[in-house]
């Protein structure tokens, strides 16, 4: 029988996953849609303002299970959590206030008249609604990723009768790993919106549309690939370096690295056999590790068993990372032909879009792969140094926390197929709907299928 | 700086208001959502309902976010005996929340034959939110008691706030609509009156009886004259509406506020009473602000980005609600 402890961390664990998989979208197709919506301000061409409208809808969607999902959040620290906020509340208590405070309410207010205001507000005043969630999402991401980078690399604080009290909030914020993080989690929402934008647009020029919307969308969303994944690549490796430096024990989890090496080799594959400290099956480059972690062929990497209370589950974050550094891989070589093709031939071959396709929520995949690496390889601290998770956890029976996720769970499971399949279907309609050339901006994402007849015919 | 024994008392405040703001905006949409009629031939009454709360909700649910961010912050302590005894309804209110809040949004993207499915879940869920909301509330005035005459109080309040709820929601329907819709908002309004009018009732007698505390309080002389000010404007409030709304819909749709200022008056003065019962508590009977209260370095901090953004917060929302002014039909007339 799992005790409550266990089935909490899987509730948490599947709350800010399911949770983590919109704001990962939205944060990032805000700003396309900016884009989209300032190309159409500039130009006047009406193709942006179709694209911006279909992907508007799509936003909406993405936000709203965002919203009810982040709710969900805001609860459990109370419900499962208590010790976290007993413990650390003056560090955490500001963080997630400001967060309430300077991006909630923003990208909330905005999104209605951003949504629902186009013909109501002048167009400049409608731009600014958008940028204003664009950069509400935004700074949601900068104070939640504060927190937790924070929980991993705390700084700024002093102990006094065992509560966290706050020296600086300088150093609290901008503590040692948080600018590898806050970049990392960006670029990764920007991969993930630039292949959810990519996968629907190769979707529905497979299905047969002709026109030029999802042409072009693809062609924006591939270039926005091909710029960060690269970036995301070097990023991704000041952040492991940064990780080494605070946190060796995480990263030798990530290794798989048991004993202390000079000359640590990088395991390709290999299972992680944490009850008798070894790898089995390990196939790996001899001297990589060290070499991508102290740019010396010999460098010194630390070995698991270096840390024996401060342990990770190793299994998890060992393949997490590597689904997370294959998918990243595959993204660069993915967007950067593609690009290449579309310089050459104006027009992907099939086998790409149909990859394209299959890659639509790969970035889904990766941001959690990572969130995986990075939460898990905290265990046993809930914030390193200062706090266990298991000094953390409610004492509310077993037998409500295992209800309370079962329920979770069926909802979760339901509405990402309803996401997923809404998705599709609004695709498949686009492709149905007759091109239509208008210059006027027509107010879409509404939630009625008031007047749906007439404005459909120009999505 | 504000020193240890002001800022918990600024907290509650700021914590009421979040509570009672979150209670007006999110309770008028949740009660649009419970009222939403099911019929087959309703179907265009429920886009004009659902496209009245349309650009609102968003924000309206951030004033809950808000409230309990607070009270995280503010006063952890309290958040976590609260949520410990409130476990299984706060499970239940989030899946209802969840529920309406996806519904919305699936129902204009789903195709024809999903539409009525989703229109169902956001019935259910709004309902769910409220019976759950309003079941926390009940436990909360009796100090999480663990005795059958509690969990009955509790049931009795859930009935009442999901009363209030349809009172607030048809009430800004009667602004928000016009013609035969208007008129169901009225009756709908006027019910739901009589029901939360009820309900205050018999939560006013009970709650002083079962806390004395809270009797002393309330029938404390001289005191007592200023208090009993708050139930007689209540009631007052409760009456007008009820013989105003008699008389809607009236010609060129004057007075087609009123009903929803006399609700918000009614939800203030019941908020003011409750607050009136229990500060400076902040678990009745058990826990006081300055024993839940976070270090006064971490709420100053807090404080001054409060001063700072909320003003600014409720500048755009005023804004927000000035752009969508108007009948609810004229929107997404694309």
């Amino acid at each position: 029988m799992l005790d409550t402890l266990m089935l909490s961390r899987i509730q948490f664990a599947a709350n800010i996953s399911f949770h983590i998989l919109f704001p990962t979208i939205t944060i990032a197709l805000c700003w396309i849609l900016l884009f989209f919506k300032v190309r159409h301000d500039q130009t006047g061409d009406p193709v942006w303002m179709r694209a911006y409208r279909f992907w508007v809808k799509i936003f909406a969607l993405s936000f709203a299970l965002g919203v009810v999902s982040g709710i969900t959040m805001s609860f459990q620290f109370g419900t499962n959590w208590p010790g976290f906020m007993e413990t650390v509340g003056n560090v955490a208590g500001p963080l997630l206030g400001y967060e309430v405070l300077t991006a909630f309410f923003l990208e909330a207010t905005f999104l209605g008249i951003m949504l629902f205001g186009i013909k109501r507000v002048p167009p400049k005043v409608h731009t600014f609604a958008t940028l204003m969630v664009a950069v509400g999402t935004t700074l949601s991401a900068f104070w939640i990723l504060a927190l937790d980078s924070w929980m991993q690399t705390p700084a700024g604080f002093e102990m006094r009768d065992g509560v966290a009290h706050v020296t600086s909030w300088f150093e609290v914020i901008f503590n040692p790993s948080f600018p590898y993080r806050l970049g990392h989690k960006l670029l990764a929402s920007g991969l993930t919106a630039a292949f959810l934008v990519a996968g629907i647009s190769a979707y529905r020029l497979l299905k047969g549309d002709t026109k030029r919307a999802p042409k072009m969308t693809l062609k924006v969303s591939l270039v926005i690939a091909a710029v960060l994944a690269p970036v995301q690549a070097f990023v991704g490796d000041l952040h492991g370096l940064n990780t080494f430096e605070y946190q060796p024990q995480k990263v030798a989890a990530m290794e798989g690295a048991w004993e202390t090496k000079n000359g640590a080799p990088l395991l390709l594959f290999a299972i992680p056999d944490q009850e008798n400290q070894r790898n089995k099956f390990e196939i790996g480059i001899p001297n990589l590790a060290s070499l991508i972690l102290t740019h010396e062929l010999d460098g010194e990497v630390r070995g698991l068993k270096d840390f024996p209370d401060e342990q990770p589950p190793v299994a998890p974050v060992f393949f997490s990372f590597r689904v997370m550094v294959g998918l990243g891989l595959l993204m660069i070589a993915l967007s950067w032909y593609g690009v290449w093709q579309l310089r050459k031939r104006g027009e992907l071959p099939k086998w790409m879009l149909q990859g394209l396709v299959a890659m639509t929520f790969s970035g889904w995949v990766a941001t959690l792969a990572g969130w995986y690496v990075t939460e898990i390889g905290r265990q046993p601290w809930l914030v390193t140094g200062v706090l266990k998770t298991a000094d953390a956890v409610t004492t509310v029976p077993p037998a409500n926390v295992g209800l309370s996720l079962t329920l979770y769970l069926i909802v979760y499971a339901v509405l990402l197929t309803a996401y997923i399949h809404t998705i599709r279907s609004m695709a498949l309609k686009a492709v149905k709907i007759e091109d239509f050339e208008t210059n006027e901006p027509v107010a879409d994402g509404n939630l009625t299928n008031l007047g749906n007849q007439t404005k459909e015919v120009q999505a | 700086m504000i020193d240890a024994y002001w800022l918990p008392v600024i907290f509650i405040g700021l914590m009421g208001l979040a509570v009672i703001v979150y209670a007006i905006l999110d309770g008028y949409d949740l009660g649009v959502g419970i009222l939403l009629p099911l019929s087959a031939q309703d179907e265009l009454n429920r886009d004009t309902m659902i496209a009245s709360i349309g650009p609102f909700w968003d924000a309206n649910e951030t004033w809950l976010v808000l409230a309990v961010g607070l009270m995280l912050i503010a006063f952890p302590a309290a958040n976590s005996l609260v949520f410990y005894h409130l476990y299984m309804p706060v499970a239940i209110m989030l899946i209802g929340l969840i529920m309406r809040g996806v519904a919305f949004d699936f129902r204009a993207k789903a195709a024809i034959d999903h539409k009525q499915t989703w229109d169902r879940t956001f019935k259910a869920g709004s309902l769910i939110t409220t019976l759950s909301q309003g079941y926390m509330l009940g436990l909360y005035i009796m100090g999480f008691e663990q005795s059958i005459s509690a969990k009955l109080f509790a049931v009795l309040s859930a009935l009442g706030v999901t009363a209030a709820y349809c009172y607030i929601g048809g009430a800004w329907l009667i602004l928000k609509t016009e013609g035969e819709l208007q008129k169901r908002a009225v009756d709908w309004t006027r019910k739901a009156g009589r029901t939360c009018m009820l309900g205050v009732v018999a939560v006013s007698i009970v709650n002083p009886i079962v806390n004395p505390g809270v009797f002393d309080r309330w029938f404390d002389f001289p005191l007592v004259m200023f208090a009993l000010l708050i139930p007689a404007l209540c009631f007052a409030a409760f009456i007008g509406n009820d013989f105003l709304l008699g008389r809607m819909p009236k010609v060129n749709d004057r007075h087609s506020w009123m009903p929803l200022l006399l609700v918000v008056a009614v939800f203030i003065l019941c908020f003011v009473g409750l607050a009136f019962s229990f500060f400076p508590e902040v678990v009745p009977g058990q826990m006081d602000i300055w024993e839940a209260a976070s270090s006064p370095e971490a709420l100053t901090v807090i404080l001054i980005g409060a001063v700072i953004v909320v003003p600014v917060i409720l500048l755009y929302t005023v804004y927000a609600y000035y752009v969508f002014h108007g009948k609810a039909t004229e929107l997404n007339y694309h």
